[in-house]
């Protein structure tokens, strides 16, 4: 695969042809948050909290669907691109009801997490507060739409590694909604096979093990690598 | 001409409200109300939440008994799970209630209350405040902070966290106790016992110079209720409700959780958040009735702990042969009692080696749809009662609290002290102090009563027959 050059936070370095900003950043330990993001799934460029700047570029680039050029001179790090990140946060929040304090993620959630990192200490919108419902008809799982950022992970899990293919979306923009099984509640759900990767690699308290309470729910997705390595490497470990 | 005084805010109370006091033309009460300000609807956006969450989010209804929702909550969650909580897991309960009650009442005697106690009625506003009592009695005022932050502290060595635990679940608790946390807190319980033996030794020079006005603190003839357990003893985490009536008679006796709404009517008022609660059975008028330490010490046959039973059958004798007692100042006296009988069951609890067993938690789904939990909070008997779907999803939300059921018991005390010491139109703060204390004494928690947030002030206002107002106090 051949190898391009570009420079990154004024650094030169190496990347393959093909890969993503994010990928080349994370190759050579720099550090851009994401939410929607993860490590085994397809890039989506949903969450755009992992935004660069691409000289040349009039707009910051999402870093995870942006894929590398020669001697392209991106910065990962500045006042407007951190600005803009704790926006996003914001908007977040303010779109739905995450109420931390009494969240099954609170302590283990990557949302809350990322605002303290990007210090997002408050939120400057007026909060949406959407009446939406909590799903617990599954016997071992249950949702909570309140807490949904949308970055669709577990679609994607769900899709491109368990193929089930039984969580989707349905309505447009802040009207979306995930859903199981073209909208039927998740405990009806044929396709559902139960594995409960959707849980492991939801970033907040949306998706939750059914008798959970207060800052209970510890995700842990990285058993996701392990199938892939598994999978794509026959690389088999615990 | 009549007036309206008002006393807004409310100081060294939990929570948020404000007096009115009327006055006809000759400067006679001819009226008086306890307004609750306040307003958070808990018991409306539980609705459509899960009855799993309830314990983690009902405990946010109050910072300083988190704790009382906490076990009434878990409770009811244990009744819609339909599935028997192990009983290491009731051990840890108790002892988490009892801890609670520790800091409670500690912090209500020693801290709210203590500057009217100890430094008097008519002592300088600027002195008679935490920082004075401090100034006057250090001793005591460390002592009474010590005793608070005991209690804390066993409730965060449990939940992790002494304010907003979510430790309690619906089926168990998440956690157990360590043997070297056990022995942290055994350790420190002589100091606790030193210090409530002085608090009652105070008790009773209080009683000496408060024996001139001690009658116009609420002493009226009304029911009390509260739990006793299944042997008539002094209960506050589990048992059945008891009522019994000005003479002591017992009206109700073995009534369980399921029972509540046909012992229980809520009333309500346009000028309060704060509903009023009355025992059914008798009507508004009637059934007026009192919960808290002074009701729990009423309606019990003994303390059933050595050192609590000697002060009870002391304390009895305020009631007369066979008597309740009936004055709301004796408020302060019975939570002393309970401070000292609250730490001779955590020392039992402690000494138990049921604490060692593993089993804290039962697993079960939603096996019935109402779940209804009774427990005794600091101030009162505390009623969670939940309708869910077979999914486990509220359908509706009852909350009875226990500053609410003494709401109209409040309401009368200040009426009864405002008649005896409020004369003309002007506002003494020595006199608006003792008003305000009518209602210190039952120790409300505003904030709970109306599931609201809430700061910790008074205000009372004097107004004419026609509505002028004519003189004001506010206190933040």
């Amino acid at each position: 695969m051949p190898v391009i050059t570009l420079t990154i936070d004024e650094e030169l370095v190496s990347a393959r042809a093909g890969q993503s900003i994010l990928e080349a950043c994370r190759d050579h330990e720099i550090k851009i948050p994401t939410l929607c993001h993860l490590d085994g799934l397809s890039a989506r460029g949903g969450c755009r909290l992992c935004l660069v700047a691409v000289a040349g570029s009039p707009r910051l680039l999402p870093a995870c669907t942006t894929a590398v050029q020669e001697n392209m001179v991106v910065t990962t790090s500045n006042e407007k691109i951190e600005r803009y990140r704790r926006m996003i946060l914001e908007l977040t929040f303010a779109e739905r009801n995450h109420t931390c304090a009494v969240c099954v993620s609170n302590e283990n959630c990557e949302l809350q997490t990322l605002a303290a990192e990007l210090g997002m200490d408050h939120v400057r919108y007026d909060y949406l507060n959407p009446d939406l419902p909590l799903d617990t008809s599954h016997e071992r799982y249950g949702v909570d739409h309140n807490r949904c950022l949308l970055c669709l992970r577990c679609v994607r899990v769900c899709d491109e590694v368990e193929g089930a293919h039984t969580w989707d979306v349905k309505g447009r923009g802040i009207k979306s909604q995930v859903i199981t099984d073209l909208n039927r509640p998740w405990g009806a759900s044929e396709s559902c096979t139960e594995c409960g990767k959707c849980v492991e690699v939801c970033p907040t308290g949306a998706l939750f093990t059914k008798g959970s309470a207060v800052a209970e729910m510890k995700k842990e997705a990285s058993f996701l690598r392990r199938i892939l390595d598994g999978r794509e490497k026959r690389q088999w470990r615990r | 001409m009549s007036k309206t005084i008002t006393i807004e805010p409310v100081t060294r109370i939990e929570g948020h409200a404000k007096i009115s006091i009327m006055l006809d033309d000759s400067g006679r009460v001819v009226d008086s109300r306890f307004h609750v300000t306040e307003f958070r609807g808990f018991e409306k956006f539980c609705v459509g939440r899960s009855f799993w969450e309830m314990p983690g989010i009902t405990a946010r209804i109050c910072g300083i008994c988190p704790v009382s929702h906490l076990m009434a909550s878990s409770k009811a969650g244990d009744m819609i799970l339909g599935v028997r909580t192990p009983a290491p897991a009731v051990a840890l309960r108790r002892l988490m209630n009892y801890a609670q009650l520790v800091q409670s009442h500690a912090l209500s005697f020693f801290l709210l209350s203590g500057p009217d106690l100890i430094l008097g009625m008519d002592a300088d506003p600027l002195q008679r405040n935490m920082a004075g009592l401090i100034a006057a009695n250090p001793d005591l005022a460390r002592a009474g902070i010590r005793m608070r932050a005991f209690g804390q502290q066993l409730i965060r060595m449990l939940g992790d966290r002494s304010v907003h635990p979510s430790w309690a679940v619906p089926g168990g608790v998440r956690k157990s106790l360590g043997s070297d946390q056990r022995d942290q807190v055994l350790k420190q319980l002589p100091e606790m016992h030193a210090t409530i033996n002085i608090a009652l030794d105070l008790m009773k020079d209080i009683h000496d110079s408060f024996s001139t006005e001690i009658d116009a603190y609420g002493e009226f003839p009304s029911l009390f209720m509260g739990l006793v357990g299944e042997d008539g003893g002094l209960e506050h985490y589990d048992g059945k409700l008891r009522v019994i009536d000005a003479e002591g008679k017992i009206l109700e006796d073995g009534a369980a959780p399921e029972d509540y709404q046909r012992l229980i009517a809520e009333g309500e008022q346009k000028w309060s958040y704060l509903k009023f609660p009355y025992y059914r059975p008798l009507g508004p008028e009637q059934g007026m009735y009192r919960v808290g330490p002074l009701a729990r010490l009423n309606v019990c046959d003994f303390a059933g702990t050595p050192k609590a039973d000697r002060e009870l059958r002391q304390f009895r004798h305020y009631g007369g042969q066979g008597k309740p007692v009936s004055g709301s100042f004796y408020y302060h006296h019975a939570r002393l009692i309970e401070i000292l009988h609250a730490l001779e069951r955590i020392e039992e609890i402690l000494g138990d080696d049921i604490l060692i067993d593993h089993h804290i938690r039962s697993q079960a789904g939603v096996n019935q749809n109402i779940g209804i939990g009774i427990s005794e909070a600091p101030r009162g008997t505390l009623f969670h009662h939940y309708r869910v779907d077979d999914n486990g999803i509220l359908e509706d939300v009852n909350l009875i609290i226990a500053t609410g059921q003494n709401n109209l018991a409040m309401n009368r005390t200040v009426r009864q002290l405002a008649e005896r010491f409020i004369r003309g139109d002007k506002l003494d703060q020595g006199l608006l102090n003792r008003v305000e204390h009518g209602i210190r004494v039952y120790d409300p928690c505003l904030s709970c009563s109306t599931h609201e947030a809430g700061r910790m002030p008074l205000q009372v206002q004097l107004f004419s027959a026609r509505g002028e107002l004519l003189d004001e106090v506010k206190r933040c």
